[in-house]
C-alpha cells in the first residue's frame, strides 16, 4: 500500500477519534448542569408529574451512557433536536411547525462558511504576496513598516479593528454597510457586499500570522547553499524568492493557512456578533445567553469538527509537500 | 464607482512618478549603480510612500471644521491619531534616554540596544501597571457611581453638551466614563494576570511533573490535554461558562470564567513546560541531583524551574495577551466580567452605537474607540516587547 496513503488514513482515523472524544466532552460538560431538559422546559409549571411524563417522553430516565450513544446517534442522522426557545414557544402559543435546530443552523452555517471563504480568498494571496514582498525587501523600510503594522492588527482585539473599518468605511465614508443585512433570496452582488465589512475585519485579524510565517520561512532557506547558487548564477532576487525558495517552503506555509483558517472558525463568533451578521456564531452567543442547551451542543460540535477537520487538513497538506514523505526510502 | 475610479488614476499617476524619479536619478547621478540597478518595484514603493506622505500632511492641515462649525471628522479623528503616535514616539524616546542615563551598568546597557518600539512597549505597561495598583487613588469617582448627569458629551465644553466635572463624559446610565476607564485597567488587566498566573501555576507544574516522573502519569496527562486542546478555545470557555452560569452568577461569575480561562490556557502552558521540561530533564546536572537523593520537588522548582525561566517568562507574555484578548472578547459578548466591576470589553459594547454619530460630533464616537484602544495598546506594547526580547535571546542579526 502506497504509504501516504497510510499516513493519511491514520490520521483520518486519529482525527475521527478525537471528534468522538471530543462529542462525549461536550456532552459531558453539559449534562453537569443542575435541572434538565423537562424542567427548563415546563419552567414555573414544573409539577414532579409533568416533570416524570416529558423526562420519559425524552428519554431522560435512562442512564448517562445510553442517552450519550442515542444522543450521538440522533447527531451522526442530522437530527440535532429541537431548541428550548422553540418548544416554550410551541408550548405557551401552540404554534404547529416545530423549527429543529437543523433547520435553524443550516442557513446560518452557509452564511458563516460563505464569510470564512470570501476571507480566504482575499487574506490568503494578500498575506502570501505581503510575505514574499517583505521577504525580497526584509529589513527595509518597508518591511519594518509591515512588522509594525502586522503586530499592531494581530494583537488589537477582533471589536476595536471592526469598529475602526466600520468608523472609516461605514460612518465617515458610506462605501459600506456597518449593518450585514443578509434576507432569504438575497442577490450574490449584495450578499458579497453586505460580507465585505466583516470579511475586511476578519483579513485583518488572520494576514498578520500568516504574512509573518511566509517571510520567516523564506528568510529560513535563502541561507541555503542552493539559493546562493542561484544567486550567483545572476537570477533577478524577485525570481530566486518565486521560483527557488518559495517551492520549498510551501510546507509550513500551507500548514499556517490551514491553522489560521481554523482560528478563522473562532474568530467569526465576536465579528458577527459585531457587524450582527445571521451566521452560526452569532446563534451560539445567543444561546450561550438563554442557555438554551441543545443548540449550544450542536454549534460546539460543528465548531469543534471545523476545527478539527481544518487541523487534519492542515497535518495532511504538510505531508503531502514534504517529498521526503512522499518517497520514502 | 467614482471612488474606484479615483483611486486607479492615483495609482497611475504614482506609477508614473515611480519611473520619472529613478529615471531622474540616474540622469542626475550619473548612472551610479544605486539607481542603475533600482528594480522598478523599489522605485514604486518609493513614490508611494511620498504620496502617501504628502497625502497625509495635506489633510492634517486642512481645517478641523467647515465655515458653518460642523467639524470635519475625517481631519479630526486624522489629527488625532498624528498627534498620539508623534506623542508616543517622543515619549517612547524620553524615556530611552532616561533609561540609558539612570540606573545600574546592567540596565543601561540594556536600554542602550533598545529600539524605540520595545521602548514604547515597557513604557505602556509601567503606565498601565502604576494605573491598575493605585486606581483609587487617581480615579476621580467610583466605578459604580451613578450620577443624574446621563449621557455627558466628552470634552468638557457645556456649548456641545460637555460638563467640566466629567472630562471624558458619562455613559448611559451616568457613571464616568474616565473613571470606569481607569478601573478597568485595575479589573480587566488584573483579572487577565491572575488568570494567567493561575494557567501557568497549573501548567506548568504539571508539565514539568510529566517530564520528571514519565510514564503514565505523562501518558495520561498528555492524552488528556490532547483532548482539550482539540476544542477551539473561545468556543470552550463559552460552553463551560454556559453551564457555569446556571450555577453561579455576578462576581461568581467572574470567578468561574477566571478558573475556566486558567484551565483552558494551562494546557498551552503544558505542552510547553513539558516540551522545555524534557531537554532539560536529560541533562547530567539532573542525574546527578537524582543520584543525590533529591526529591521530586527539589528536582521540579530547584533543578528545572530555573533553566526553563527564559522561555516560560516569553510564553509568560504572549499568553497574557491571548488570555486579555479572550476575556475582553468574552465581556464584549456579555458573558465575561459582570457589572457591577468596570471592564473595558463591557464598555466597548455598551457605548458602540455612539460610533454612528462620528460624522458630525467625533468626540462622541471616540469614547467607544477609547476604551477598545485601551485593550489593544496594552496586547500591541506587551507584544512588542516579547519581539524584542525573543530576538534578542535568539541572538538574531538577519
Amino acid at each position: 500500500m502506497n504509504p501516504v496513503l497510510t499516513i493519511i488514513l491514520q490520521r483520518l482515523a486519529l482525527g475521527l477519534l478525537t471528534l468522538l472524544i471530543v462529542s462525549f466532552v461536550i456532552f459531558t460538560a453539559v449534562n453537569m448542569l443542575p435541572g434538565d431538559f423537562a424542567e427548563a422546559l415546563l419552567g414555573q409549571s414544573a409539577t414532579p408529574e409533568a416533570v416524570a411524563a416529558i423526562r420519559k417522553d425524552l428519554n431522560l430516565d435512562q442512564p448517562f451512557f445510553v442517552r450519550y450513544f442515542s444522543w450521538l446517534g440522533a447527531m451522526l442522522t442530522g437530527d440535532l433536536g429541537v431548541s428550548y426557545a422553540q418548544l416554550n414557544f410551541q408550548s405557551n402559543m401552540g404554534a404547529s411547525t416545530l423549527k429543529t435546530v437543523a433547520d435553524q443552523i443550516a442557513p446560518r452555517f452557509a452564511n458563516t462558511m460563505f464569510l470564512a471563504g470570501v476571507t480566504a480568498c482575499i487574506a490568503v494571496p494578500f498575506a502570501v504576496t505581503l510575505g514574499v514582498l517583505a521577504a525580497l525587501y526584509r529589513n527595509s523600510v518597508f518591511d519594518k513598516g509591515v512588522n509594525i503594522a502586522t503586530l499592531t492588527s494581530i494583537s488589537s482585539p477582533e471589536f476595536f479593528l471592526a469598529y475602526i473599518l466600520v468608523l472609516f468605511l461605514a460612518v465617515l465614508n458610506p462605501l459600506l454597510p456597518s449593518i450585514a443585512n443578509i434576507y432569504q433570496g438575497i442577490s450574490f452582488q449584495d450578499r458579497l457586499v453586505a460580507t465585505l465589512l466583516p470579511a475586511l475585519t476578519l483579513t485583518l485579524v488572520v494576514t498578520a500570522h500568516m504574512m509573518r510565517m511566509t517571510r520567516a520561512a523564506i528568510i529560513s532557506l535563502l541561507a541555503s547553499p542552493y539559493i546562493e547558487m542561484a544567486r550567483l548564477k545572476g537570477i533577478s532576487p524577485l525570481r530566486v524568492i518565486v521560483k527557488h525558495a518559495l517551492p520549498n517552503a510551501w510546507a509550513p506555509i500551507i500548514n499556517v493557512i490551514a491553522l489560521n483558517l481554523a482560528y478563522l472558525i473562532t474568530g467569526v463568533v465576536v465579528v458577527e456578533v459585531v457587524f450582527n451578521y445571521p451566521g452560526i456564531g452569532q446563534l451560539f452567543v445567543d444561546a450561550v445567553k438563554n442557555r438554551d442547551i441543545p443548540v449550544v451542543q450542536a454549534c460546539c460540535l460543528i465548531f469543534a469538527g471545523a476545527y478539527i477537520l481544518l487541523n487534519l487538513a492542515a497535518d495532511i497538506l504538510s505531508i503531502m509537500t514534504n517529498p521526503r514523505l512522499r518517497h520514502p526510502k | 464607482m467614482n471612488t474606484l475610479l479615483w483611486i486607479i488614476v492615483a495609482l497611475a499617476v504614482v506609477a508614473a512618478l515611480g519611473w520619472a524619479f529613478r529615471f531622474a536619478g540616474q540622469m542626475v547621478t550619473g548612472n551610479k549603480p544605486y539607481f542603475r540597478d533600482m528594480p522598478y518595484a523599489v522605485s514604486f514603493g518609493f513614490a508611494l510612500g511620498a504620496a502617501l506622505f504628502v497625502g497625509g500632511v495635506w489633510l492634517y492641515l486642512q481645517p478641523p471644521a467647515n465655515e458653518a462649525g460642523v467639524p470635519r471628522a475625517s481631519v479630526v479623528f486624522w489629527r488625532w491619531a498624528v498627534h498620539f503616535l508623534i506623542v508616543a514616539a517622543i515619549a517612547a524616546f524620553i524615556f530611552r534616554l532616561l533609561g540609558r542615563a539612570v540606573g545600574t551598568q546592567a540596565s543601561r546597557k540594556i536600554f542602550r540596544q533598545m529600539p524605540l518600539t520595545a521602548a514604547f512597549g515597557i513604557l505602556v505597561i509601567l503606565i498601565y501597571g502604576f494605573a491598575a495598583v493605585f486606581a483609587g487613588l487617581i480615579a476621580p469617582y467610583g466605578q459604580d457611581q451613578v450620577f443624574s448627569a446621563a449621557n455627558v458629551v466628552p470634552g468638557g465644553d457645556p456649548a456641545l453638551g460637555g460638563n467640566p466635572d466629567f472630562p471624558l463624559g458619562t455613559d448611559q446610565i451616568g457613571r464616568d466614563i474616565l473613571s470606569r476607564l481607569i478601573y478597568g485597567a485595575q479589573n480587566t488587566v488584573g483579572i487577565a494576570f491572575a488568570t494567567t498566573l493561575l494557567a501557568f501555576v497549573l501548567g506548568g507544574s504539571l508539565g514539568f511533573l510529566a517530564a520528571t516522573l514519565r510514564g503514565w502519569v505523562d501518558q495520561l496527562l498528555s492524552r488528556a490535554v490532547d483532548v482539550l486542546m482539540a476544542i477551539p478555545s473561545l468556543i470552550f470557555s463559552l460552553l463551560l461558562i454556559t453551564v457555569a452560569s446556571a450555577w453561579v452568577s455576578g462576581t461568581g461569575l467572574t470567578i468561574a470564567m477566571i478558573v475556566i480561562i486558567a484551565v483552558i490556557d494551562a494546557t498551552r502552558v503544558f505542552r510547553l513546560a513539558r516540551a522545555v521540561g524534557m531537554n532539560i530533564v536529560v541533562m547530567d546536572y539532573i542525574e546527578a541531583a537524582k543520584l543525590r537523593g533529591e526529591g521530586l520537588g527539589y528536582l521540579i522548582f530547584k533543578e528545572i524551574l530555573p533553566n526553563a525561566t527564559a522561555p516560560l517568562l516569553a510564553e509568560f507574555g504572549l499568553r497574557f495577551c491571548f488570555v486579555f484578548l479572550t476575556i475582553s472578547a468574552l465581556s464584549f459578548l456579555g458573558l465575561g466580567i459582570q457589572p457591577p466591576l468596570a471592564d473595558w470589553g463591557t464598555m466597548v459594547k455598551d457605548l458602540s452605537a455612539f460610533i454612528n454619530y462620528a460624522a458630525f460630533a467625533p468626540q462622541i464616537a471616540a469614547s467607544p474607540l477609547l476604551a477598545a484602544g485601551a485593550i489593544a495598546l496594552l496586547t500591541v506594547a506587551v507584544n512588542f516587547v516579547v519581539d524584542w526580547m525573543l530576538h534578542r535571546s535568539s541572538g538574531l542579526k538577519e
